[in-house]
């Protein structure tokens, strides 16, 4: 187990290791549900508080799973505040809750929620699973955020439905069509990696591979077990100062 | 790290103790499994999960459901009023069988029969009536309510109440002013024009330029409606009947 200080399990998740960012994780509503600003936040907030709730109960309750059905029992657990959440924004903002449509039912097979309680929530104690839980919570939303106000603003003229363009904007309506998204995710990820190559330290890989030394291994036992690359997702790797 | 490891060497012709033998399948032959956990446990732990989520969920459902339902309500009232230009008052009626009425033949479905809503003015004349539709759209089912004067033979105004349709070019079936203004006082049957064909003829609605096939189903809808119910509507006078 990668060792983390309480800090780091909340900030990292917000830029470092963000989800959809840094992980490619939960592409399908950061893809799907980011046409405008408010639908991107709605659906920020229900994973918000799905991610939130089931750390919570998966970390509390992690001495009484049997490894055996963990996973059940995590989906299980998942699939109840999701419903829950459902039948809330149902009851609450039935506009919003109608653009979503099934995608809202669809967070239950986000694999970011999935992968936080296996790779992190039954490992740790409730406090730090809270932490990482809000943490990543909040990547999601900047993610999904920065998406849809991307895409509300060049595919609509507008920011939370507020024109800001002006009357002589022609909206790209490619934007909030779905290739608008893949558009915007790509990018976005450019300008992140860039970001990331640019802030990354200043350690010599050369001789490392030289000597065939798998970089991976560099920052010592378990730096594998958490985060990304211990759920296999791709960028994984990047994080730990590899290629 | 491999898990290799960490697995004891059992060959098949090694009896395990307390192993269960079925099938003959060699004792061990399976991947052991180093602390052994009894199936009921496994099975107790789901079943109060799943009672417990069920619980949870049976809630929360109990507290939604009469909001989700109000507002339902809430919507098709607001769309009757906006369609119907603000009636005084109005009430609910069926179309079965050719005939309007407001209490359907005994042993007769109340989804087999159109439910429309007849609008009163001040005066207790009628306004006209409020018909829901629907059709297939260009991305899924588009459902609308449209306001129908029978005496004039004219629409009052259309609304959607639900469309899928393409962000930026169908969805301005919705809030494009433009082409859903044009639905008040047209008369009906409705005639589809392309943008700039105009004639002046009161039957018009110029169709959506890129939103074709939206525009064309919301048309649809209304005369298919018309057609089927129509001379039902058109025929029925407040106390006399038809």
């Amino acid at each position: 187990m990668r060792e983390t200080s309480p800090r780091q399990d909340f900030m990292r998740n917000i830029w470092d290791e963000n989800p959809v960012l840094n992980q490619l994780l939960g592409l399908c509503p950061a893809l799907a549900v980011t046409n405008t600003v408010a639908n991107a936040l709605a659906m920020g907030i229900a994973t918000f508080f799905v991610l939130t709730g089931s750390s919570f109960l998966v970390s509390l309750l992690k001495k009484l799973i049997p490894g055996e059905v963990r996973i059940s029992a995590y989906i299980l657990i998942i699939a109840t505040f999701v419903t829950i959440a459902d039948f809330v924004l149902a009851a609450v903002v039935p506009d919003i809750h109608k653009e979503l449509g099934a995608f809202i039912a669809l967070i239950v097979v986000n694999c970011m929620i999935l992968g936080r309680q296996e790779a992190f929530a039954s490992k740790r104690p409730v406090g730090r699973a809270l932490l990482d839980a809000f943490g990543t919570g909040v990547g999601f939303m900047i993610a999904l955020l920065m998406m849809g106000g991307v895409r509300e603003l060049l595919g609509n003229g507008s920011l939370l439905g507020y024109a800001v363009m002006g009357p002589s904007f022609e909206p790209w309506i490619v934007m909030i069509l779905p290739p608008g998204g893949f558009l915007t995710l790509g990018v976005i990820l450019v300008v992140f990696g860039w970001w990331e190559e640019r802030h990354k330290p200043r350690w010599q890989p050369v001789r490392q591979w030289t000597h065939g030394v798998d970089p991976g291994e560099m920052y010592g036992p378990g730096g594998w077990e958490t985060g990304p690359a211990a759920i296999g997702a791709p960028g994984g790797a990047k994080q730990e100062g590899t290629f | 790290m491999s898990d290799d490891r960490k697995l004891p060497v059992v060959g098949p012709d090694i009896p395990v103790e307390g192993a269960p033998t079925e099938g003959g399948t060699p004792p061990g032959s399976a991947f052991p499994v180093e602390i052994e956990v009894p199936s009921w446990r496994l099975v107790t732990t789901l079943a109060l999960a799943g009672a417990l989520a069920g619980l949870a969920i049976v809630l929360v459902f109990s507290w939604a459901q009469p909001r989700i339902d109000a507002h339902r309500a809430r919507v098709l009232q607001e769309a009757v009023q906006e369609v119907l230009k603000g009636p005084e008052r109005y009430e609910p009626l069926f179309v079965y069988d050719g005939q309007v009425t407001d209490i359907l033949p005994a042993g007769v479905d109340s989804t087999n029969a159109d439910r429309v809503f007849l609008g009163f003015d001040e005066g207790g004349g009628t306004v006209g009536f409020a018909v829901q539709g629907e059709a297939s759209g260009y991305q899924d089912v588009i459902r609308l309510i449209f306001g129908y004067d029978h005496m004039e033979g004219r629409v009052l105004a259309m609304k959607v109440l639900e469309s899928k349709e393409t962000p930026g070019l169908g969805d301005k079936i919705i809030k494009d002013m433009g082409f859903v203004g044009q639905f008040e006082g047209v008369l009906a049957p409705i005639l589809g024009i392309k943008t700039g064909d105009s004639t002046g003829d009161e039957k018009e609605v110029e169709m959506i330029t890129g939103a074709t096939i939206s525009s064309r189903t919301v048309i649809g809808i209304i005369n298919d409606q018309l057609a089927r119910i129509g001379p039902a509507l058109d025929s029925y006078r407040v106390g006399g009947g038809q």
